[in-house]
């Protein structure tokens, strides 16, 4: 297997898997988000699951976070590989002529999520790894008594500067899903009479999800 | 029509190279691209210049010497056509021409708009062959029927005439269309299937060596070949490839 | 030197297995020990580069182009004949013989042209098993078509793409042997000479066209398979590369030249739109199935069409001229390529051309829409009668035969077929003359072969539709590889060939000294000038139809031309560099030296067989008046040239063509 990662289509198979696995943990990511505007308590209960199931915890945020690690640094490699491949730039290249403005920059696309999750990371990630791991406390309560997961949540939406910047990743995240989701698919080598449907659906999926996310950051700003 | 053209001079492979702009007048719209540049050559001749060096050889779109990259494009803006089929028409009186050689690190120039193709010519080198022995002594043409929907298809993928205008427009200098279009074709075919294996894995591990990029699919390869290799013999050499990796 | 074709006894079908029951052979172990070089990279060179080192022979091969792949060869469309009778029509291998004897006006040598067609079957299954995607029906067995002048189905194609889907073929079975280290290829090199040591072809000299250098190639035979010399008109459907300049070097190191006269013209192709033109687009001969030839009766029509104050479609159908119909009721539009090509010269010389250059005739496809829509309307039960619908109809059928070759008009003349007759007009296509070769396909020097088109021997004055990519393979798959063993078997013993030989010195210096004349010659015109003045003459009096006054004018004109060259030749840049005017200097030279011993063919040839067209040769009554005049009591012999230091001394020799098998009857087609 060491091999394939060493080929061209190795690589872009690599990549494509992670991109699959991370679309995959979007939506369940997403759901359990959507909860958060649906009912208070149903998206506590999920989220104590989630954070404290040692199955979800151990393994599989583990798996998550090398997925988004490896997916990141292979991109990057990619990036690298391929600018070497033209070593003098063109004076006059018109590539929208031949491709979308997503499919050419996916780099800056992905540099900008990565971006993001820094923030999204300072945000949440962080401050629970910091309760849970360092202070010990696996209740998932605050101090009076009620979960603390839906509270954070509003809490971090006050602020209209993070809604905007989370707004703006949004957008980002839809211009890379919008290339990539495609994209995914066609460096499995699947490409055959399901390929048109499956390309409409990969853009409904591409613009559901990061608008939802946006409708969700926006709702929590509005109901404060 | 008069024109002005801002053209890639180099002297050599040593060279560093330069835009230079020209002036080129009287041009009809009768003329393909290459005949607007003997045009130019004529008079960088009678002044006592040297002429641009470009590669060229039927000029009816089959032999696939000619590239240039015409205004940001591989073989300009018209569609489904080289560059000596690109007719003069499709320029304006007082247009501003860019003309550039296909560039890739795989692809090094010569001279000019001359550029060195010959890592296609060693990926076939690699495994682009079915080996069987052309003494003749093989079997009836007709032995193995073949479904005429694959036929076609290996056809389609034939029809390449390797220019490399996949590899110029890529942004990353990627020559899967190329390759993909080989291997599609032999795995499409009875013939082709026995050493379907080891044909991906050494020529795709020949386009590593040489230097070509990854593809990305943005499909801009696709929309720039002349003659409309799909993208969906990239996605075929994809699975060939990770279906003889796997079995090694 | 009197002139042995060595063709082998008996009967003719059984004379090449004769012949190869008794060849000498080389064994495996020596073959590794032999040399062979091949020059050019077509359906014949690349078919003999791969067969020679999969027989275990060290080939160099070489090429001017930036790979093997791109030799023109690739520009064939149509097809390739063989005789394999899947249609079950009742084609043999003796019929396509017939048919390209008779084809070829009588005039090529019936025991190569048995081979041919013997050999023609087993192509198909080479290529079939090399991955060549020939048309296939929904059953999976492959499809054929027919092509002109013939009465059965056996041209195999691959779309519009038959020569390129061929080479792309042989090309590939190169590589294999390149990968193998069999074949070592030389990419951007040109051949500049033979090098003859005591008598027999031993190397090559070759210019890198990249740097320059001038390299030396020892080998232990040469093979040409450089393809024909077309381009001797400036314009034609050849690539801007083709030359004659490795066969005129062998002619000058003592090959023969045969036939240089035989060329032919193709009835088919976009006219020449300005003197910008560097080239002719053809277009396919199939388009004769359905478009009917036309020029207006009258001048006024002409002339108001020219000026633009007419279209061809407002001309009544009583006041246009089909003369292809007129002429030659029995065939109509589908007469033979060198009938059709002068019936057109013959209106527009007359003044009936439909373009501003007055070289054009039309090319109709409205009837056949017509027929087709009414077809069609009827099968899907629509109204008959409704004009726009049958136009409609008419136009999808048109479309799905011919789709590719409109596109390909429309972007070059900007103009829709579908809506306005094509103009088209005859172009230069191929050259049946070449090098002359024995049975073996061996010159006049020993050890020095030629194939494919750079030879002479297959199509005698004419060659039929989807021959030439049938004879490049043959020679180059099944013919070279076993007559050029008979021939370096008696080299077991030489070991390798030294390049340090006088003669090799010899030959270097020679190219050196016209290199340098070429880069310091102080001229004032670029070699493109001469070119299209040799055309001109060309064209005008070496053409379509020739006449003894043209033709001593054009001898003349010739010379006077290729001293002016020498001396006013202007050539920038310098050796050591990629130098393509450079490259062009040497290949216009020999150009302009071909082209008076063709004109010298031409007007030693007091006949008219195929190509070849005297106006003083014609049926002076009957019904055949006015047509080609054949004959076959002075004639039936192939012209072989030896040179002589200047074209004008070039001496004829004669190889008598004789019929044994075939009786040699008069072309009609009224």
């Amino acid at each position: 297997m060491s091999g394939i990662l060493n080929s061209s289509i190795g690589r872009k198979f690599a990549m494509a898997l992670s991109a699959l696995f991370l679309m995959v943990f979007l939506l369940q990511h997403f759901t359990i988000n959507l909860l958060s505007v649906i009912s208070e308590d149903t998206f506590n209960t999920v989220s104590h699951f989630m954070g404290t199931f040692w199955l979800v915890q151990f393994v599989l945020q583990p798996v998550l976070i090398f997925g988004v690690i490896f997916h990141f640094i292979m991109g990057f490699v990619l990036e690298v590989r391929n600018r070497n491949a033209r070593q003098i730039s063109y004076a006059k290249n018109n590539g929208s002529a031949n491709s979308t403005w997503m499919s050419r920059n996916m780099i800056w696309s992905g540099l900008a999520i990565l971006a993001f999750m820094g923030l999204h990371f300072y945000d949440f990630w962080f401050p629970e790894i910091n309760t849970k791991f360092i202070e010990g406390d696996m209740s998932g309560l605050l101090p009076n008594g009620e979960f603390r997961y839906f509270e954070e949540l509003q809490h971090k939406f006050v602020d209209v500067w993070r809604v905007v910047l989370y707004c703006v990743a949004f957008v980002f995240l839809a211009l890379h899903l919008l290339h990539g989701f495609s994209s995914a698919f066609q460096s499995t080598g699947a490409n055959n009479k399901y390929t048109k449907g499956l390309q409409g659906f990969g853009k409904a999926y591409a613009i559901i999800i990061p608008l939802g996310f946006v409708f969700i950051a926006v709702f929590h700003y509005l109901n404060q | 029509m008069n024109l002005t053209l801002k053209i890639w001079r180099q002297k050599n492979a040593n060279d560093k190279g330069k835009m230079v702009d020209y002036q080129v007048g009287d041009i009809s719209g009768d003329m393909s691209f290459l005949e607007m540049l003997d045009v130019l050559n004529d008079q960088l001749i009678n002044k006592g210049e040297e002429p641009v060096a470009f590669d060229h050889d039927c000029r009816e779109g089959i032999c696939g010497m000619c590239s240039l990259y015409i205004n940001g494009e591989a073989h300009g803006p018209d569609r489904g056509v080289t560059t000596c089929q690109l007719h003069m028409r499709m320029f304006k009186d007082g247009d501003t021409i860019f003309i550039e050689p296909f560039r890739a690190k795989a692809f090094p120039v010569i001279k000019d708009l001359v550029v060195d193709r010959s890592a296609f010519d060693r990926i076939q080198h690699a495994g682009g062959f079915i080996s069987v022995n052309t003494s003749g002594n093989t079997i009836d043409a007709n032995a193995i029927p073949v479904n005429k929907h694959d036929a076609d298809d290996a056809f389609s993928a034939a029809t390449c005439i390797g220019c490399g205008a996949c590899v110029a427009s890529c942004k990353n200098s990627s020559a899967m269309l190329y390759v993909g279009a080989k291997v599609s074709q032999f795995a499409l075919l009875p013939q082709g299937k026995i050493e379907a294996t080891d044909r991906v894995l050494n020529m795709v591990k020949q386009m590593d060596d040489e230097g070509f990029g990854n593809c990305t699919n943005t499909g801009a390869c696709e929309v720039e070949c002349p003659k409309g290799i799909s993208l969906e013999n990239i996605a075929r050499m994809n699975r060939e490839y990770l279906s003889a990796a796997l079995k090694g | 030197m009197a002139l042995d074709s060595k063709t082998p006894q008996g009967p003719i079908a059984e004379k090449w297995t004769n012949y190869k029951n008794n060849i000498d052979l080389v064994n495996p172990a020596n073959k590794r020990n032999i040399d062979v070089i091949v020059v050019g990279t077509g359906l014949a060179g690349g078919s003999a580069a791969a067969t020679l080192a999969e027989l275990g022979y060290n080939v160099k091969a070489f090429c001017f182009q930036d790979s093997p792949r791109r030799a023109h060869s690739i520009a064939a469309q149509g097809g390739i004949n063989a005789a394999k009778n899947y249609q079950g029509d009742g084609d043999s291998t003796y019929r396509l013989f017939y048919d390209t004897v008779k084809g070829g006006d009588y005039r090529s040598r019936e025991a190569n042209v048995y081979r041919l067609a013997e050999v023609s079957a087993n192509i198909i299954d080479q290529c079939v098993a090399q991955g060549v995607p020939f048309a296939r029906e929904y059953g999976g067995l492959l499809d054929n078509r027919s092509f002109g002048g013939v009465l059965v189905s056996r041209t195999f194609y691959a779309a519009g793409q038959t020569g390129q889907q061929l080479l792309l073929g042989a090309y590939s079975a190169m590589n294999r042997q390149i990968g193998r280290g069999k074949i070592k290829m030389y990419n951007r090199h040109e051949m500049l000479d033979v090098v003859v040591v005591d008598g027999k072809a031993r190397g090559i000299i070759a210019r890198n066209l990249v740097t320059g250098e001038i390299e030396r190639h020892s080998a232990h035979a040469v093979v040409l398979g450089t393809g024909g010399y077309g381009n001797v008109f400036f314009l034609s459907t050849n690539a801007m590369g083709s030359n004659v300049t490795a066969a005129w070097k062998a002619h000058k190191r003592g090959s023969y030249f045969a036939n240089p006269c035989y060329t032919q013209i193709h009835p088919t192709c976009i006219p020449v739109s300005g003197d910008h033109q560097s080239k002719l687009t053809l277009m396919s001969e199939s388009l004769r199935n359905d478009g009917r030839i036309w020029v207006p009766k009258n001048m006024e029509d002409v002339t108001a069409i020219r000026e633009g104050r007419l279209k061809p479609i407002e001309i009544a159908e009583e006041n246009r001229d089909y003369y292809l119909e007129r002429r030659y009721p029995a065939f109509g539009n589908l007469v033979p390529r060198d009938v059709a090509s002068r019936a057109a010269k013959e209106r527009c010389d007359a003044g009936y051309g439909v373009n501003a250059t007055g070289e054009a005739v039309y090319l109709d496809f409205a009837s056949a829409i017509q027929r087709y829509g009414k077809e069609q309307a009827i099968v899907k039960h629509l109204d008959v009668n409704d004009k726009a619908l049958i136009k409609k109809l008419g136009q999808e059928v048109v479309k799905n035969k011919y789709g590719n070759l409109f596109q390909m008009y429309e972007k070059i003349v900007d103009q829709d077929p579908y809506n306005t007759p094509m103009m088209i007009y005859p172009a230069v296509h191929y050259t049946m003359g070449g090098l002359w070769v024995d049975y073996n396909l061996m010159t006049t020097v020993p050890g020095l072969y030629a194939i494919g088109e750079a030879n002479f021997s297959d199509h005698g004055a004419n060659r039929l539709g989807a021959s030439a990519l049938m004879q490049g393979l043959a020679d180059g798959y099944f013919v070279l590889p076993y007559t050029i063993g008979d021939y370096l078997s008696n080299d077991i013993r030489t070991g390798a060939i030294s390049t340090e030989s006088p003669e090799f010195d010899q030959a270097e210096k020679e190219v050196k000294e016209r290199i340098n004349f070429f880069i310091s010659n102080k001229g004032s015109h670029s070699v493109d000038y001469f070119h299209k003045k040799l055309g001109k003459i060309m064209w005008n009096k070496v053409g379509m139809s020739r006449n003894v006054q043209g033709l001593t004018e054009a001898i003349s004109e010739i010379k006077a031309l290729r001293e002016e060259f020498w001396k006013e030749v202007r050539v920038p840049g310098t050796n050591e560099e990629f130098n393509e005017e450079l490259a062009k200097a040497g290949r216009v030279a020999d150009y302009l030296e071909l082209g008076e011993l063709f004109a010298k063919d031409a007007l030693a040839r007091e006949e008219s067989c195929g190509g070849h067209f005297r106006e003083d040769a014609v049926e002076l009554e009957g019904e055949q008046k006015g047509e080609a005049k054949r004959d076959d009591e002075n004639f039936a012999y192939v012209a072989a040239w030896e040179y002589k230091g200047e074209p004008s001394a070039a001496v004829l020799h004669k190889e008598q063509l004789e019929f044994k098998d075939i009786e040699l009857k008069q072309r009609s087609y009224k």
